[in-house]
């Protein structure tokens, strides 16, 4: 176990490509850290940096108390777990959990009870015998985390683990991660492109955007006070609606704001509200309807209930407090 | 390229000097020793050599022995390709029409593959013996009087058979792979245009066959430049009369039995340009084969 | 198929038939003949059908063979054929690995160099550099050697360009989960590499087995002893001594004794071999 700290790390790679720059963020001991952006954003390289497995260009990263910059990737402590699972196909699920630690010289003894305990806490226990290819995706998935798990590191690294399962089964494994974190106290973290995965798993979500952090903060501090309107779009589904002011100079805050946001939640249908919208689409969730609309030739997304009435054109209300703002200039938020 | 590369400097030196002392000593070595005596000429005694430029070039050019090999071994290459290449695609083609026992006529097919060329050689030398071979003897009912050891052309087409049998079992295999990687419902949509069966082949199969047919091609002219040489030294030995003394036995012939060693060194550097050339050809092409 | 045509599909099996028929020819003759006595080709041309001397001929090759010809028994010759064929086989597999290996995940000054240095080898069949490279091996006193038949034969470019094939194929995960489990570069060439690499190594191994035993120019200049005579260099020498004497059912014999291995190998690890054999070429 151990706390993290990147102080203003960043990655040029040989073809002269920066994908990272910059980055400081510490991490305490046991958090789970979610990085998130949209693919190409430079996670999955800084990730990889802290894992040893590409070299630092510029800036520190400490594990622990240590600065691991020209430390091996196997005597930083850290275990990973990939997109692909990357399990070694020729060996037994038992030889995949005990190949790293085989390679450490740990007692068979210890090896058996670590790989046992693996086993248990993830309920792969029927197929250890068997090689990768006879498991299903979840499966894989569970023995990649295994082999995470039995090496007891100071920190976990997940590189999009939930990505090659289907819909539903990302959902159950996500909350697996969740409660196994919980238990271990390991301090993680994971890369995803996927805004609800970072939601529901993060203590801490780190924004991420061309190779920069735009925001980092507890999901709901995120949702909540987006510092940007890449955040304010990147989180939350659907996205925040982004209004330039001047197209609803009748909203507050809009003569001194550039961009105006309001979530498509905080709007609400009201007779005399300032907001008239033509209905352009409407798509039916079940438990609610998102209706498409344009207001002073502004795209506009509205939830509502499923019962509400619906017309050609609407008239619109905000919740009280629940507007964003702005700049027009690189779109930082204005308090 | 990978990603994830080990930082070792000296270790893949060390992985790679068996290979690399290898290739020094028994390749690049010969190799230019072989251009370099292309360049010199040694007296009768082998005591004192002189650089005679390109002389040893001129004189094979100027040589009737030589251009009467480089013919032979250019008719002896295309009669052993096109008789290999067609025989083997009729037989691929037939089995590519045949389902359930296809696996059977395979195995029966693909073992002259691992004949050497000299037992081949060989064992048709045998087939072909005048007094006592079989095939003289059926020919000699229909009124044809083999003999390979006094007739140029007995010898050539002996030599081509038991060349090409050889390289049956290649082809085939080669051509049948093909054939299977054809879409089936491309064929199909021919037959609904109302193409039968020949026409389908010649309008669809074959244009779509020519990657294989080309490579093989190429394969095969190399085999039969290069690999044959045990055959024609297990039987003709290059007779009768130059008939089958292709390049590759000249080679050999002039710089081991001859002792003559600037025009053998000329020969191999000619060779050297020969197999140079073909195996460009080959890689371009297969450079194209990535692409599709 | 497409169509039910059923004299279509009777002349695609009589064509087969009458491949697979003239394919077998030779060794159908090779086998009756070897099956005889020297007496039985008196009478002209050789007998259609087996003859009762199988036993005897062979094992009369096997263990004496033919003293006049000044070639060994078979079986010695055999021996060496085997000998040869597996170091060529297996030489080539090890230094080809290796050299993929050390190409495929290091990054090196003259890496280039060295791949072009063995790519050049495809270029120069031994045929083409005879004089040259006997000179060589005769200088480093190979001739009669095992290491002389089979040494200058184990470079191998198409060795090395199959495993590097192969190795990149491979997924970079899969060495980076090696790297944080704690696994060096030989680590994971031997636990990781080698494991993965099974079937394409026994595919080649069938190829080059075939490739090694049929070796026939370079054996036959590098011995002069019959202590090291290969079976198929032998057989020619064998060959031109009988010519004149009616003893063909000898030589068949030993061809059929030559042939014997190589084909076994191929008919009964087909799928390797097809498999090899389609790789190799790639
Ligand atoms: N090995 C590499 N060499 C050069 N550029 C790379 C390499 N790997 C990634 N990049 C570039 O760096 C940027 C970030 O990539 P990556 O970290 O993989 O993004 P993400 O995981 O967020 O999708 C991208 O623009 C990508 O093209
Ligand atoms: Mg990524």
């Amino acid at each position: 176990m151990a706390s993290i700290t990147l102080d203003n790390v960043g990655k040029v790679y040989p073809g002269g490509t920066r994908a990272v720059g910059g980055v400081s963020i510490d991490i305490a001991d046991g958090e789970f850290i979610v990085l998130v952006g949209p693919s190409g954003c430079g996670k999955s390289t800084l990730l990889r940096m802290i894992a040893g497995l590409e070299s630092i260009s510029e800036g520190t990263v400490r594990i622990g108390d240590r600065a691991v910059n020209d430390i091996e990737p196997a005597d930083r402590d850290i275990a990973m777990v990939f997109q692909n699972y990357a399990l070694y196909p020729h060996m037994s699920v038992r030889q995949n959990l005990a190949y790293g630690l085989k390679n450490r010289r740990t007692p068979k003894a210890e090896i058996d009870r670590r790989v046992a305990e693996a086993a248990e806490i993830l309920q792969i226990g029927p197929f250890l015998d068997r090689k990768p290819r006879a498991l299903s995706g979840g499966q894989r998935q569970r023995v990649a985390m295994g082999r995470a798990i039995v090496r007891e590191p100071a920190a976990f690294l997940f590189d999009e683990p939930l990505s090659n399962l289907d819909a539903k089964l990302r959902v159950t494994m996500r909350l697996e991660i969740k409660e196994l974190q919980r238990r271990l106290r390991t301090t993680s973290i994971y890369v995803t492109h996927d805004q609800l995965e970072a939601m529901t798993l993060a203590d801490r979500l780190v924004v991420l955007n061309g190779g920069r952090i735009e925001q980092i903060g507890t999901p709901l501090e995120v949702y909540r006070k987006p510092a940007s309107t890449f955040v304010a779009g990147f989180i939350g589904s659907p996205a925040m609606n982004l209004i330039p002011a001047r197209a609803v100079p009748q909203l507050p805050g809009s003569a001194h704001a550039g961009i105006i946001g309001i979530r498509p939640e905080d709007l609400t249908i009201a007779p005399d509200g300032p907001i008239a919208m033509d209905v352009l689409a409407v798509e039916e969730l079940g438990a609610q309807r998102l209706v498409h609309g344009q207001t002073g030739g502004e795209r506009l997304t509205v939830t509502m209930p499923s019962d509400a009435p619906l017309s050609d054109s609407l008239r619109l209300a905000f919740r009280p407090g629940s507007l964003h703002l702005f700049q027009a200039e690189g779109g930082r938020r204005i308090e | 390229m990978k990603r994830t590369i080990f930082r070792n400097q000296l270790l893949p030196w060390l992985l790679l000097a068996p290979q690399l002392a290898i290739t020094f000593i028994f390749f690049l070595w010969p190799a230019a020793q072989a251009i370099r005596q292309s360049f010199l000429r040694q007296d009768a005694f082998g005591i004192s050599t002189q650089f005679v430029g390109l002389s040893n070039f001129k004189a094979l050019w100027n040589s009737p022995e030589y251009l009467n090999s480089l013919q032979v071994t250019a008719v002896f290459a295309v009669l052993v390709t096109v008789l290999s290449m067609g025989f083997s695609l009729l037989l691929a083609v037939a089995v590519d029409r045949t389902i359930r026992s296809s696996s059977l006529y395979t195995t029966l097919l693909v073992w002259p593959y691992a004949v050497a060329p000299a037992v081949a050689g060989i064992l048709w030398w045998f087939i072909f013996n005048p007094t006592i071979g079989i095939m003289p003897y059926v020919l000699d009912v229909v009124g044809y009087d083999w003999n390979h050891i006094s007739s140029k052309t007995d010898a050539l087409a002996l030599v081509v058979i038991a060349s090409a049998w050889k390289q049956i079992s290649y082809n085939f295999l080669f051509f049948v792979a093909g054939l299977q990687s054809i879409p089936a419902s491309l064929r199909e949509a021919a037959a609904i245009d109302g193409a039968g069966p020949v026409r389908r082949f010649f309008d669809i199969t074959l244009p779509l066959l020519s990657p294989t047919t080309f490579f093989l091609l190429v394969v095969n002219i190399v085999y039969a430049m290069f690999d044959t040489f045990a055959v024609i030294d297990a039987t003709t030995e290059g007779g009768p009369a130059q008939a089958t003394n292709i390049l590759v036995y000249k080679v050999y012939f002039d710089g081991f039995v001859g002792q003559n060693m600037g025009s053998s060194a000329a020969q191999s550097v000619v060779l050297m340009g020969i197999v140079i050339l073909l195996t460009v050809i080959q890689f371009r092409y297969v450079e194209k084969k990535v692409a599709y | 198929m497409i169509e039910n045509r059923p004299g279509l599909n009777l002349l695609a099996h009589l064509t087969l038939m009458l491949g697979v028929a003239i394919v077998a020819l030779p060794v159908w003759v090779a086998l009756v003949a070897s099956t005889h006595t020297a007496t039985d080709f008196m009478s002209g041309t050789i007998p259609i059908w087996p003859g009762p001397h199988l036993v005897e001929n062979y094992a009369r090759m096997l263990d004496a063979g033919v003293s006049t010809s000044g070639t060994p028994p078979v079986g010695t010759m055999m021996l060496n054929s085997l000998v040869m064929a597996l170091l060529i086989a297996c030489g080539k597999i090890a230094i080809s690995i290796t050299s993929a290996f050390a190409i495929v995940y290091f990054r090196f000054p003259l890496r280039n160099l060295a791949f072009w240095c063995i790519f050049i080898t495809m270029m120069l069949p031994v045929e083409v550099r005879i004089v040259p490279t006997f000179q060589v091996v005769a200088d480093l006193g190979l001739l009669n050697s095992y290491a002389g038949l089979s040494i200058p034969l184990i470079a191998s470019a198409t060795a090395t360009f199959l495993f590097r094939q192969v190795f990149l194929t491979i997924p970079d995960e899969l060495t980076e989960a090696a790297r944080i489990d704690g696994a060096g570069p030989l680590k994971f060439f031997r636990d990781i590499l080698l494991p993965l690499s099974r079937t394409n190594i026994a595919a080649l191994f069938v190829i080059l087995f075939i490739y090694g035993w049929n070796q026939y120019l370079w054996p036959l200049l590098i011995t002069t002893s019959s202590d090291y005579y290969t079976i198929v260099a032998g057989i020619k020498r064998m060959a031109d001594a009988v010519d004149g004497l009616p003893q063909w059912h000898l030589v068949m014999a030993t061809a059929m004794l030559a042939m014997l291995p190589p084909v076994a190998v191929v008919i009964g690890m087909q799928r390797l071999f097809v498999k090899g054999l389609v790789e190799t070429e790639k």
